[in-house]
């Protein structure tokens, strides 16, 4: 894989396995071969950098836009969005193949820059992505309906990552070396 | 995410088929890359990896066992993980990590309701710091404290005293009307003070809230301020007051005494100096305030009379509302004993509560069946006497959930359906009984 990949125009999740449906129609940023695995993971490690300079990962559920890995964290749990504030350097690391019901299976990791979207009104700003969301997760309009059973839970932060390099691992083989496509324009 | 003993986590991370290890690149960019793991005691070996793609010797890394189980049509279940933390060291084509701490979660040990309760302070705190607030529609706000839903508490005691007022030949839709207002008024009020009351003792303490226990929690999260609580807590019992007062002076005086006897049981039930729920007298209070004084009263507001009948069809509609407190204070207890909040589901052992739930059950259905045996109750009252199939499933639930707050669920939805339909049964007896 190479950062001159193809991209070309397609229908996410028409390789997706069993939850993406088209929901993104433009031709996104990253190889094709990433977009797959983004269009149909349930679950990413988004790994930060604490202030202490040290690693710290979480899973979550990545939503691509094509244009930027978004992720929403409920302010209940919201000491990641401390280590981006203080270090937006991250990564994503699309690893595991029962989250990721993606055919054919494969591992990467999306580097990038991420930005905390404080400015924005936490009840209502992550609703651009349940479009993105409904799509993986089905039971979150049930859930967005019963809000006021867990009011806190949908005060949620967006995380928006630029990406800027991909790790990527075909047949998720990491005992091997992984391609590195660097970004064109990202930095 | 809860801290883990580095040995447990280690031994946790054994079930998960691959390792997500992290470190910080040359660059500064974290570096992630998947691969098996194996534990020993307090280190893991984690590879093969090729070089280039493994950290440098003692370099901090941090190692996440992740798993979820996808749900097709509704998103996925099973969420659990465990992280850990140390220095890397390189092993042949493999990365030993001596962990130095660990955390992690699982929902099935912490349901994920309670996780998101544990972290509240962490949630409002991040909001206070960018001057913001939760927030909810003023219905859904109005909605929680109040504790609307249990309104059948009230609905159920003030039917069956205007049922049995039609069935005497002596209904009036305005009086009963306004007797439904002032009770429902008080009832919201009683909610309310008793949220005030709770709100720095076992409110706060309490991680496991479900829909029917722990309070409305609209002040733990931040929806109302306790001044706003507090002045919707006087308007309800002003209204029920002033309604009260208004049918006392048309209706009955005697009313002002059933009135007095429900504003000391409605404010001691929570409030200093009773706190009589804290003395294990909540039942008995909510017994009577529920049953006998809100169908009596509702019957004399309509038809200025007392009526023997209203108190003995009382009886077991107030012990099945008292039920329904009984059985929502078990998720509770913990938080209430450690408020000193000393109900008798703190007091008593799990099988005697049950005991005590099931011999309660039989009384009140007893109560039913005897009516007309007895002459209080016509014979159609009896159409209440299958609804006594739902304490079954209420007592299977505090069998085998007893320990678990969220598996109590469908016991305590069961429980107040128990008490709402054989009060509204009994109601239909009344009606049906009436002489055309």
């Amino acid at each position: 894989m190479t950062a001159a990949a193809p991209r070309s125009p397609r229908c996410p999740g028409a390789r997706g396995g069993l939850y993406a449906r088209p929901v993104r129609t433009s031709a996104g940023v990253l190889p094709s071969e990433v977009e797959v695995l983004l269009d149909a993971a349930l679950v990413a490690e988004l790994t930060v950098v604490t202030a202490a300079g040290r690693p710290m990962t979480y899973p979550l559920i990545p939503l691509y836009d094509g244009r930027v890995i978004a992720m929403t964290s409920a302010v209940l749990f919201s000491r990641k969005l401390d280590h981006i504030r203080s270090n937006p350097r991250v990564s994503v690391a699309l690893s595991d193949p029962v989250g990721i019901p993606a055919q054919p299976f494969a591992r990467a990791t999306v580097q990038g820059m991420a930005r905390v979207g404080d400015e924005e009104d936490p009840h209502t700003a992550w609703e651009r992505l349940l479009p993105l969301w409904r799509a993986k997760e089905p039971a979150i309009d049930k859930l967005v309906r019963q809000r006021f059973g867990l009011p806190l839970f949908f005060e949620r932060v967006v995380i928006e990552i630029t990406p800027i390099r991909v790790l990527y691992w075909p047949g998720g083989d990491t005992a091997a070396p992984p391609s590195v496509v660097e970004l064109a324009g990202s930095r | 995410m809860a801290r883990l003993a580095v040995e447990e986590a280690v031994r946790r991370s054994e079930a998960y088929p691959h390792a997500v290890l992290s470190w910080v690149g040359a660059d500064g960019f974290p570096v992630s890359v998947a691969a098996p793991s194996r534990g020993d005691g307090t280190e893991l070996r984690i590879g093969p990896l090729p070089p280039g793609t493994r950290p440098e010797a003692g370099q901090d890394v941090c190692v996440i066992f992740s798993h979820i189980r996808p749900r097709p049509g509704v998103g996925y279940d099973q969420r659990r993980y465990v992280n850990l933390w140390g220095p890397a060291a390189p092993a042949g084509d493999l990365v030993a990590v001596r962990a130095e701490r660990a955390s992690g979660w699982d929902e099935a040990e912490t349901p994920f309701v309670e996780y998101a309760e544990r972290n509240v302070p962490a949630g409002l705190a991040y909001l206070e710091q960018r001057g913001r607030r939760p927030r909810l529609p003023a219905f859904w706000r109005f909605f929680l404290a109040t504790r609307l839903p249990f309104l059948t508490a009230t609905l159920a005691p003030v039917a069956l005293g205007g049922a049995i007022a039609a069935h005497d030949g002596r209904f009036a839709w305005g009086w009963w009307l306004l007797a439904l207002l002032c009770a429902v008024c008080a009832h919201l009020g009683i909610n309310i003070a008793n949220d005030l009351a709770d709100a720095a003792g076992s409110d706060a303490v309490n991680v496991t809230p479900t829909p029917f226990s722990g309070g409305s929690r609209v002040l733990q999260y931040g929806l109302v301020s306790r001044g706003r609580l507090l002045a919707l807590c006087l308007a309800m019992f002003g209204v029920s007051i002033a309604v009260g007062l208004l049918l006392a002076a048309t209706r009955s005086w005697a009313l002002l005494l059933l009135g007095a006897v429900g504003v000391v049981l409605g404010a001691g039930y929570s409030v200093p100096p009773l706190k009589l729920v804290h003395r294990g007298l909540g039942e008995p209070v909510v017994a009577a305030g529920f049953g006998p004084l809100m169908t009596v009263g509702t019957y004399l507001a309509v038809t200025r009379d007392w009526s023997y009948p209203a108190f003995y069809g009382s009886l077991p509609v107030g012990i099945l509302i008292a039920l329904v407190l009984y059985v929502n204070q078990v998720p509770d207890r913990q938080a209430d004993a450690a408020a000193g909040k000393r109900t008798l589901i703190v007091r008593w052992s799990r099988e005697r509560v049950i005991g005590v739930y099931v011999g309660a059950v039989v009384v009140a259905f007893a109560l039913v069946a005897l009516g007309p045996l007895l002459g209080r109750a016509p014979a159609w009252t009896l159409v209440a006497l299958p609804a006594v199939a739902l304490a079954r499933p209420v007592v299977r639930g505090m069998r085998e959930s007893y320990d678990a707050p969220y598996g109590l669920l469908t016991a305590m939805a069961a429980n107040i359906a128990l008490h709402f339909a054989t009060g509204l049964l009994l109601t239909a007896g009344w009606l049906l009984a009436i002489p055309f």
